[in-house]
């Protein structure tokens, strides 16, 4: 059985007055894939997952993501709730700064409940063990539980963070720079656990990123965009060792070997 | 306002209950929608009032549209017919609506209320008016409106439970113990205004119409009578109201909500009803209290002892060690009975000083 792509976008297009924050990206992105969107600052990357996850509105374009029952639902046509619905059970997302992603008045347990008590969880001794239990998961010891995240570290806040999009089962999860601000030892640590939950879960995945280093770790397949377009798509590591656009060989010869 | 004053001058009148006819008409479609959609925070058109915001200028607008020149007014502050706000409140309304007013519960057609509900139970032919400072449940867990409302229109209330959720992780049990989030008619979370949680089973399938209204965030809302009202909880941890380990020291009641008065500063205490109007009856009626003898007054507003800040040995003594305290940190038992707005919640998140109603 060939499996159906879980995300369609065709055509799509946003503009920000005479400015273009993206044109005509088409991509697929099927179940349990991993898709980096690269390219340098100010290219449309984060536009797009805008776009991709519905919170900006296209100019032009459709995103079509196929729900659990099998359907294939153009998302403009989703009602408000339908919609938000698909966000806090279907969708993830991991914001680059932790405090976008968070409540951070309320503790590590709170937060990534707070999902579970939005489709109806009302016993707090399964909430908080669902709570714990996903701390564990994101190695966060339990006795933080109570804590609030403004007294966790830049690198535990992010992984709260992906606790708290995971606990509802999510099948696809956006990620805007996870591990920009980073330090290179707790960034390597989170991509290692990053790459276990999308491996166990079989997550499917869109993650923004300007540090290839990322795409190279994580992902199957890279969409390289360059002025708002898409300008090279391919497998990770055939773009990376074998990059065919001018542009892509300037970002791929631009990286530092360390 | 001198009552003197006026020898000179002509004496201003005033437009039946203050407000203009047109502003009375525009409160009451707000009113009549509020009933419409029991819980549903209808925005109005606030007026000026001629008192400070956090006084009760929202409950006084309701009162002023409902009001008719035969109805009876009755005006209670945290269950009080005797302080200021209720004093002043009830002499605004004798003097811009002449309207007859009392202290009887039973007697009383519309009752405004800053946070209470009369121990009495209330009937059919009669209205309770709320003084709301701030309506939105959700406001501290979201602070735009925008997003507040979308939350209402999709009845998506998870954020509610967070709040209790962290009440519980924090305190052990949900220790909200005013203007605890209440379900109305099984669709709007509605904030019961600062109420002790104490009085939320009131709420439910009460005979008489409820409306809230708030000033200066320019809402009113409405239980219409015999409506279904449930206060949010978890299933492990039910909701439930505070106990007193005592009656009332004055009437003897038990059951009642009870208000804590310091006597001295070593540590004596009495707990009495909150409800002034019910404590009085109680004691008419021959009730007596352990302490109604020394007390000696039938209004519980006892003087305090002439020890104060220092103890007799000359010792600062401020333990509190009262032997009427209710006992057992337990959920529903409430270990420091104070009113709402006396001391602030510290397990609440709802920010005390700025938005309180006085």
């Amino acid at each position: 059985m060939i499996e159906q792509p879980l995300l369609i976008a065709e055509g799509l297009s946003k503009n920000y007055g005479a400015r273009i924050g993206c044109r005509d990206v088409s991509l697929e992105v099927y179940p349990g894939e991993v898709l980096a969107v690269v390219g340098e600052s100010g290219s449309g990357k984060s536009t797009l997952l805008g776009l991709l996850s519905t919170e900006l509105e296209a100019s032009a374009g459709r995103v079509s993501y196929r729900l659990r029952d099998g359907r294939l639902a153009d998302l403009a046509s989703l009602g408000a709730a339908e919609k938000r619905l698909l966000m806090r059970t279907d969708w993830g997302f991991v914001r680059q700064n932790p405090a976008d992603g968070l409540r951070m008045a309320v503790s590590a347990g709170g937060n990534v409940g707070e999902r579970l008590m939005a489709v109806g969880w009302r016993h707090y001794g399964h909430i908080r063990d669902e709570a714990i239990d996903w701390l564990g998961r994101v190695e966060i010891a339990a006795d933080r539980v109570d804590d609030d995240p403004r007294a966790f570290s830049g690198g535990m806040r992010q992984r709260l963070q992906i606790a708290r999009n995971l606990v509802t089962r999510p099948r696809l999860v956006f990620m805007d720079e996870p591990t920009g601000g980073l330090d290179v030892s707790v960034q390597a640590r989170l991509l290692d656990l990053i790459r276990q939950l999308v491996a166990e879960l079989g997550l499917a995945v869109i993650i923004v990123t300007h540090d290839l280093a990322v795409a190279r770790l994580l992902s199957h397949r890279m969409v390289v965009m360059r002025h708002g377009r898409v300008i090279e798509t391919g497998i990770t590591d055939q773009v990376l060792d074998d990059p065919r656009e001018p542009y892509t060989q300037l970002l791929v010869s631009s990286v530092l070997a360390a | 306002m001198n009552a003197h004053a006026t020898g000179a001058m002509p004496e201003i009148t005033y437009n039946f209950a203050y407000l203009d006819e047109q502003t009375k008409r525009m409160i009451r479609r707000a009113i009549l929608k509020a009933i419409a959609v029991p819980g549903y925070q209808v925005p109005f058109a606030a007026r000026e009032m001629p008192m400070p915001y956090g006084w009760g200028t929202g409950g006084v607008q309701v009162t002023a549209a409902v009001l008719g020149p035969d109805d009876v007014l009755k005006v209670i502050d945290q269950g009080a017919d005797d302080t200021t706000n209720a004093v002043a409140i009830r002499g605004f309304f004798e003097k811009t609506a002449r309207v007859a007013t009392t202290t009887s519960a039973r007697e009383a057609t519309v009752i405004q209320t800053r946070h209470r509900i009369p121990e009495t139970p209330l009937t059919e032919n009669q209205i309770l008016v709320y003084q709301v400072p701030i309506p939105e449940p959700l406001r501290f867990l979201e602070p735009r409106e925008t997003e507040t409302r979308q939350l209402h229109a999709l009845a998506e209330y998870g954020l509610m439970h967070v709040k209790l959720y962290e009440d519980i992780a924090r305190h052990g049990h949900i220790a909200t113990t005013y203007a605890y989030p209440v379900e109305v008619a099984g669709r709007y979370v509605m904030d019961p205004s600062p109420i002790p949680k104490f009085d939320n089973p009131k709420l439910d399938d009460c005979p008489a119409l409820q409306l809230f209204g708030a000033g200066r965030e320019k809402r009113i809302y409405a239980i219409p009578p015999f409506t279904r009202v449930r206060s949010l909880d978890f299933e492990d941890h039910p909701f439930r109201v505070q106990r007193f380990a005592q009656p009332c020291a004055l009437c003897a009641a038990t059951g009642v909500y009870l208000d804590e008065v310091i006597l001295d500063d070593k540590g004596g205490r009495m707990f009495v009803c909150s409800d002034t109007d019910y404590c009085n009856e109680r004691q008419e009626a021959g009730h007596r209290g352990e302490m109604a003898g020394e007390a000696g007054r039938a209004s519980p507003s006892p003087q305090p002892s002439p020890l104060r800040g220092e103890g007799a040995d000359g010792a600062l003594n401020l333990s509190p060690t009262g032997k009427g305290r209710p006992e057992g940190p337990g959920e529903g038992t409430w270990g420091v009975p104070t009113t709402p707005s006396s001391a602030g919640d510290p397990g609440s998140a709802r920010a005390a000083p700025s938005g309180m109603t006085k």
